[in-house]
């Protein structure tokens, strides 16, 4: 038998309450004031850009709200936040390690050590290791080339690097965080 | 009329309509471009460069699929350069693919084995990293294998454009982009409703239906008096079936089909139309009741199960229009192992039912907890059209040289009215032909409502008076179309009766499950649905028996087993429920 014709079978007021609690006030406010409007669509990557600006990277749960409440196709948001380099889909770790991609670090053999650091760490760019201590990422030239090639954590700058000395300064830095950790 | 330019194309100069596509007017000399991702029905995504040529005055290719033709063009469409270019891009596809096609499903009707053969590649140049993804096999209905993906976006275009569930797109970038639904969930999980349609387009094997032939074998295998093996056809299988034998499209093979199902060793094999009869019956009353006791109306029909999952991820708020009838598929499954079980004696345990659909989404109804018999599926298996013929090949039968067979009775006796089900508007003018009579006490004049007879990716509408009542009704195939259909009714715009909807382009004679198209001709291609539509409507035209309410079978069984249309036995068998469920999708 169908459901009777007087309950409600409609759940997006339910759904609703839900994502608008997933996001921030104002990106909720920039998502109402473009409602209706023919090219909301545009505005995605914008809106995007708010809520990793708010809360420092899209979880999936982030992606679904934007993707209901602005009428877009899932599907669609997350392929476009899959696309950019820029957007975070997972938190960011105790660390951000930036390995310098730039002219001169990547002749003086970058790469090698980025490959160890994901090796290490079980990670490739844009993610954050299991135990959320690193977050990786790549950048170009942070100025310091005579130090090429280098490994920014934090605001520290490391280099020259051997692909070698990549585990024991993966284990400062827990050690760091481990101490950090231990006093709060 | 239109402004006409000239062009030339391999020397031959041609007249053509100013706007034609390179592709197009190549065509048309007879001249066939060889293309992955075009695909008329769908936008242009001009992605793929296999189809490019070479023009005189351009020292690049030009992608002919996405180039309209101007006044005094020169188009070279074999020249060396091109040949070569053509060639290159097959092979580095063919480099970044799995070397399987011995062992892969759609080995013999690939289209991108088909052009490697055509263009010549004969050899692998390149051995370098090739894409490893996961394949998601969790899915009731679709496989996505990402591996055998070649990124031409027909399936994420016919999900879109076609479907209105825009589950798919692509994710990542570079050499790891791969196709999948949102944030590469499970099918199942994901704001698919199963369609297949995104199985239908793809050139590759990169999306499939869930194999469910090796459980039929399996169960064919038993002794007799163990398992009472049942099949049961719907009502489309008849009208495409024969071209995956080689048959011109359009040819009927109903009775070579159920000669088929025999010699494999099916115990009985009956006819999904019987149940489509009585659909037919029990939703024309519904229609009746809910007009005298005030709605809610439009009653929308409940057959195709993608429509089903459409209107609980879409549109969740209009399930109480929804018709309660189950599908015919569970409305036959239910009956073979109730009413035929107790007329044969058997204990429904061991009865094995299998429905031969041509649609994937099947698959996905078949699972639903609603519809189980003591906690086990009312069908047991659902084998696609394709995967039917496929089964007749593995066993060596020659098809096309089979004497006709009769379906078994008593669930195999049919009226035209049940025939036509399989394709768009079948629907709405069995019912109609039963309502008008329960209205009248006559039957329509002709019995043809040519009006609701629509193409694919059409929407129609009627209004049909019956003893001064006018019943306004409207019938769209494709989901996008359905969206059409719903927001006006929502929006106050239209007052309908009855809707009928089908999730397939064209209805279930282009459902996802349906043979592939030969290679050169598509999906959704008009002369495709027609052919198919006019072996169905041969078929009923050519019957004494065409409406539902004279099916003597039918007849039997309301007397002997239901009492009446909509009795509360009727309504245990035969009826179903909706839930509203997420992920909710986007309209
Ligand atoms: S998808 Fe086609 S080319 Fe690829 S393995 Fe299968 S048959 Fe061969
Ligand atoms: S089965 Fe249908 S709804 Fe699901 S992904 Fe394929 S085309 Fe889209
Ligand atoms: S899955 Fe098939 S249709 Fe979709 S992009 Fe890949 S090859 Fe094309
Ligand atoms: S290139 Fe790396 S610091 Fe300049
Ligand atoms: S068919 Fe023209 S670019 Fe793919």
């Amino acid at each position: 038998m169908t459901a009777c014709p007087h309950c409600p079978t409609d759940n997006w007021p339910e759904l609703e309450r839900g994502y608008r609690a997933m996001l921030p006030e104002d990106v909720l406010a920039f998502i109402d004031a473009h409602r209706g409007e023919p090219h909301s669509e545009s505005l995605l990557i914008a809106t995007l850009h708010m809520v990793q600006d708010h809360l420092g990277h899209l979880g999936p749960g982030h992606l679904e709200a934007v993707a209901q409440l602005m009428q877009i196709p899932l599907a669609k948001v997350t392929g476009v936040a899959t696309f950019y380099h820029y957007f975070r889909l997972q938190p960011r770790g105790r660390y951000l390690i930036n390995v310098c991609l730039g002219t001169a670090c990547y002749v003086k053999g970058a790469e090698k050590v980025a490959q160890k650091l994901m090796d290490e760490l079980g990670i490739h760019f844009g993610e954050t290791s299991k135990d959320g201590i690193f977050s990786l990422e790549s950048t170009r030239c942070v100025g310091t080339c005579g130090l090429a090639p280098v490994v920014m954590i934090g605001e520290e700058v490391h280099g020259p690097l051997t692909p070698g000395q990549v585990p024991a300064l993966l284990e400062s830095y827990l050690a760091r965080a481990a101490e950090e950790m231990a006093k709060v | 009329m239109s402004e006409m330019i000239n062009l030339t194309i391999d020397g031959e100069t041609i007249l053509v309509p100013a706007g034609t596509t390179v592709m197009d007017a190549a065509e048309r000399l007879g001249i066939h471009i060889p293309r992955l991702c075009y695909h008329p029905n769908l936008s242009l995504e001009g992605s793929c460069r296999v189809c490019v040529v070479q023009v005189e005055g351009f020292d690049h290719c030009l992608a002919s699929c996405a180039t309209t033709a101007w006044e005094g063009m020169e188009v070279q469409t074999n020249s060396p350069v091109i040949r070569q270019a053509r060639r290159d891009i097959v092979e580095l596809l063919l480099d970044n693919h799995p070397r399987d096609c011995q062992t892969c499903d759609r080995d013999g009707v690939c289209e991108l084995q088909n052009l490697a053969y055509r263009l010549g590649v004969r050899e692998r140049h390149f051995e370098g990293r090739r894409k490893q993804f996961p394949v998601d096999d969790s899915g009731a209905s679709v496989v996505r294998n990402a591996e055998k993906c070649i990124l031409c976006g027909r399936c994420i275009r016919v999900c879109d454009e076609i479907q209105g569930v825009a589950n798919l797109s692509q994710h990542g970038r570079g050499f790891t982009t791969v196709v999948g639904p949102a944030n590469l969930a499970p099918m199942d999980e994901s704001a698919c409703i199963q369609c297949g349609q995104c199985v239908s387009v793809c050139p590759t094997a990169a999306f499939l239906e869930q194999d469910h032939t090796e459980r039929v074998w399996e169960a064919l295998g038993h002794p007799r008096t163990e398992k009472h093996v049942v099949a049961t056809t719907a009502p489309a299988i008849r009208a495409a079936l024969g071209e995956a034998f080689g048959l011109p499209v359009g040819t009927p093979v109903t009775g070579k089909m159920v000669t088929a199902l025999r010699r494999m060793g099916f115990d009985a094999v009956f006819d999904v139309n019987f149940s489509a009869d009585l659909t037919v019956m029990e939703e024309a009353h519904e229609l009746l009741k809910r007009m005298e006791g005030g709605g809610p109306l439009p009653l929308l029909t409940s057959c195709s199960p993608g429509w089903v999952s459409f209107l609980e991820k879409f549109y969740p708020e209009m399930i109480p229009h929804m018709s309660s009838c189950k599908s015919p598929m569970q409305m036959q499954s239910t009956l073979i192992k109730s009413y035929y079980a107790q007329q044969k004696g058997l204990d429904p345990k061991d009865i094995y039912v299998v429905s031969v659909m041509p649609c994937v989404a099947k698959k996905f109804e078949a699972a639903r907890p609603e519809h189980t018999l003591d906690g086990r599926p009312t069908t047991d298996a659902v084998v696609t059209t394709r995967e039917l013929a496929q089964m007749i090949k593995s066993y060596g039968i020659d098809f096309t040289r089979l004497p006709d067979g009769e379906f078994d009775h008593p669930l195999g006796t049919s009226s035209g009215a049940a025939d036509i089900f399989g394709a768009t508007g079948g629907v709405m003018e069995a019912a109609l032909r039963t309502a008008a009579y329960k209205l009248t006490g006559r039957n329509l004049g002709n019995l043809e409502l040519t009006e609701v007879r629509g193409a694919a990716g059409e929407i129609r509408e009627t209004s049909v008076t019956l003893a001064g009542r006018t019943l306004n009704v409207a019938v769209a195939n494709g989901l996008q179309n359905a969206k059409v259909l719903l927001d006006a009714v929502k929006r106050g715009e239209k007052q309908y009766h009855l809707i009928e909807i089908m999730a397939c382009p064209g209805g279930c004679i282009c459902g996802g499950g349906q043979p592939y198209p030969p290679i050169g001709s598509y999906t959704m291609n008009r002369d495709l649905a027609k052919g198919r539509a006019r072996a169905l409507y041969g078929i009923d035209s050519g019957k004494t028996l065409r409406c539902s309410h004279d099916n003597p079978d039918v007849q039997k069984l309301y007397e002997a087993f239901l009492g009446e249309p909509l009795s509360p036995t009727a309504h245990a068998l035969l009826h179903t429920h909706y839930t509203a469920r997420t992920p909710r999708g986007i309209r």
